[in-house]
C-alpha cells in the first residue's frame, strides 16, 4: 500500500488496523498460553496481562474499562485460571488506572515503568490470593521469580507495543 | 507526557452520560466477576463444558509444537554429552555394575514377595490404563502446576483419574475437554499425596510447595524420619491413588521441612498413563454387620 490511502478499500483497511490491532495482539499474547512448554516452577512473566498494561499506558484513550472485561474472559479461558480472575483483575486495573490518570499532572518513561512494576506486583499478588482460595496453599515467595521477571520484561514488551503503535498509525 | 484531554468528554451530556456508563459496566463486570471465582471456589468443576472446549480449541497448537521444543531441548543435552563421553563412560560403567547386583536382590525380593503374597491370599489386582497420551503443554504463566493433556473425555479420561509416568506419579485430573485435559502436578500447593516411605513403611503426606518441589507431612509429630535420598511411593490410603507409584525422592532434610523433588519431571516426559480411579474398600461389599447397622439407621 502506497503512503496515501487511494481507494474505499485502503481507507477501510487503515480503520480495520487503527481499530483491532491492540486487541488482537493482546488476544495473541493470552494465545501463547497454549505454547506446548512444560515449566515446573512459575517463571515466565504473564505476557497478555504485560501486553494489556503496555496498551493502556501507551494509549489511554483507545479502551474503555468495560473491553477488559471479555479480553480477561479470553485469558482466564486460555490460561485455565478460574473464571473470573482476569476479568475481575484486569478491569480493576484499568479502573485504578483511569483513577491515576484523573489524578496525575504527566507521565514519562519511568514513571510509566513504575505504575506498570506497582501493577504487575497487585495482579501477581491478586492472581496468589485467588489459587489460594481455591485450595492452592502456596506461600507468596513461590511467586517472587516471576514477579520480579515480568517487571523486567515490561520495557520489553511496551518495546514491541510501540513499534505495534507506529505501525498501526502509519499512513 | 501531558495526559491525554480525551479522557474528559467536555460539556457534552452525552458523552458525559457514555463514560460514566461505561464505568457502570465495568464496576458490574468486576462484580460479576468475583461472582464467577466465589462459584469456582464453591464448585472447582463448574463451567466445564466452556473450559474444555477451550482446552480443545488450543490443543492443536500446543501438541504440534511439542515436538520441536523437544527438539531444541534435548539439542543442549547432547553437545554436552559429546564432550563427556569419556568420563560419562567409566560413570555408567560403575553404575550398571552395581546395578546388576542390585537388581539380582530385587529379583530375590520380588520372588519372595510373590511367596508371601501368594500365603497372605493377597489378589494382585491390576486395574489397567484408561488411556495412554502425552503431555504437551503447561499453565506456564499462572502459579497454578497444572499440565496438559492430549487426550481427554474422547478417550475416556474422567475428572478425577491419577496420572502417572514410567518413573513416577505425575498427578491427577481436573478437567476434561473431548481431545484434551487438564491435570494437576504433584507439585501444586492443592494437591496432597497419601505416601509412605520405601525404606520403613512411614506413611507421610506429600504437599505441592508450588515451585516444583514437594513438602512432606509426617503424621506424627516427632523426629523427622526422613533421610537424604529416601524414595516414596503412593500409600493407597484413601483411595485415588493406586498404592506403589513412585512419587519423589527427598532432597533436602531441614529442621522443621523436607522438600522432596517429584521422579516423574513433567517437563522431560512425553507419555503419561491416565490410571482409573483406586478405590478398594468402595468396590468391596459392606460387612453384613455393617450392612445391619446401616439398616437400622436408615429405619
Amino acid at each position: 500500500m502506497s503512503r496515501i490511502a487511494g481507494s474505499r478499500r485502503d481507507l477501510a483497511m487503515l480503520g480495520f488496523r487503527q481499530r483491532w490491532v491492540p486487541l488482537l495482539t493482546t488476544l495473541f499474547a493470552s494465545l501463547l498460553n497454549a505454547l506446548p512448554f512444560v515449566v515446573t516452577t512459575p517463571l515466565v512473566p504473564d505476557f497478555a496481562y504485560l501486553v494489556l498494561l503496555a496498551w493502556r499506558l501507551l494509549r489511554p484513550e483507545i479502551w474503555a474499562a468495560h473491553v477488559a472485561l471479555p479480553l480477561g474472559l479470553f485469558d482466564d479461558l486460555m490460561a485455565g485460571h478460574p473464571l473470573g480472575q482476569s476479568m475481575a483483575l484486569w478491569t480493576l486495573t484499568f479502573l485504578a488506572f483511569d483513577f491515576v490518570d484523573s489524578r496525575s499532572g504527566w507521565r514519562d518513561y519511568w514513571t510509566d515503568w513504575l505504575f506498570a512494576s506497582v501493577a504487575i506486583a497487585l495482579y501477581t499478588a491478586g492472581a496468589w490470593y485467588v489459587a489460594h482460595m481455591m485450595g492452592s496453599q502456596a506461600p507468596i515467595v513461590v511467586a517472587l521469580p516471576q514477579l520480579i521477571l515480568s517487571i523486567l520484561a515490561y520495557p520489553l514488551v511496551a518495546l514491541v507495543v510501540v513499534g505495534l503503535d507506529r505501525w498501526r498509525l502509519a499512513r | 507526557m501531558a495526559p491525554p484531554s480525551t479522557r474528559r468528554p467536555g460539556f457534552s451530556r452525552r458523552a458525559q452520560y457514555g463514560l460514566f456508563f461505561g464505568y457502570v459496566i465495568a464496576v458490574a463486570g468486576v462484580m460479576f466477576a468475583v461472582l464467577l471465582l466465589l462459584v469456582a471456589v464453591v464448585d472447582p468443576t463448574g463451567f466445564a463444558a466452556l473450559k474444555g472446549a477451550s482446552l480443545d480449541v488450543t490443543r492443536p497448537i500446543t501438541a504440534g509444537g511439542r515436538g520441536v521444543v523437544n527438539f531444541f531441548g534435548g539439542i543442549g543435552g547432547s553437545v554436552r554429552d559429546y564432550f563427556q563421553a569419556g568420563s560419562q563412560n567409566a560413570d555408567l560403567r560403575k553404575q550398571l555394575a552395581a546395578e546388576r547386583q542390585r537388581l539380582i536382590q530385587a529379583r530375590v525380593v520380588e520372588g519372595e514377595n510373590r511367596h508371601l503374597r501368594a500365603l497372605l491370599k493377597l489378589d494382585q489386582d491390576n486395574p489397567g490404563t484408561v488411556a495412554v497420551t502425552r503431555i504437551v503443554g503447561s499453565s506456564f504463566t499462572s502459579i497454578r502446576r497444572l499440565a496438559t493433556l492430549s487426550a481427554g473425555s474422547g478417550a475416556g479420561i474422567r475428572v478425577g483419574e491419577p496420572v502417572r509416568a514410567a518413573e513416577g506419579l505425575i498427578g491427577r485430573v481436573i478437567e476434561t475437554g473431548h481431545f484434551a485435559s487438564r491435570a494437576l502436578l504433584v507439585s501444586d500447593p492443592a494437591s496432597s499425596v497419601p505416601v509412605r516411605l520405601v525404606r520403613d513403611g512411614t506413611p507421610a503426606l506429600a504437599v505441592g510447595h508450588g515451585d516444583g518441589t514437594i513438602d512432606l507431612k509426617t503424621l506424627e509429630v516427632g523426629q523427622n524420619p526422613f533421610r537424604r535420598g529416601d524414595v516414596l511411593v503412593t500409600s493407597g490410603i484413601g483411595g485415588v491413588y493406586p498404592p506403589g507409584i513412585p512419587v519423589a525422592v527427598i532432597a533436602a532434610v531441614q529442621k522443621d521441612r523436607t522438600i522432596a523433588k517429584p521422579l516423574a519431571d513433567p517437563s522431560r516426559i512425553d507419555f503419561a498413563m491416565v490410571l482409573p480411579i483406586a478405590q478398594p474398600l468402595a468396590d468391596k461389599p459392606l460387612s453384613p454387620q455393617t450392612q445391619q447397622a446401616v439398616e437400622a439407621a436408615q429405619q
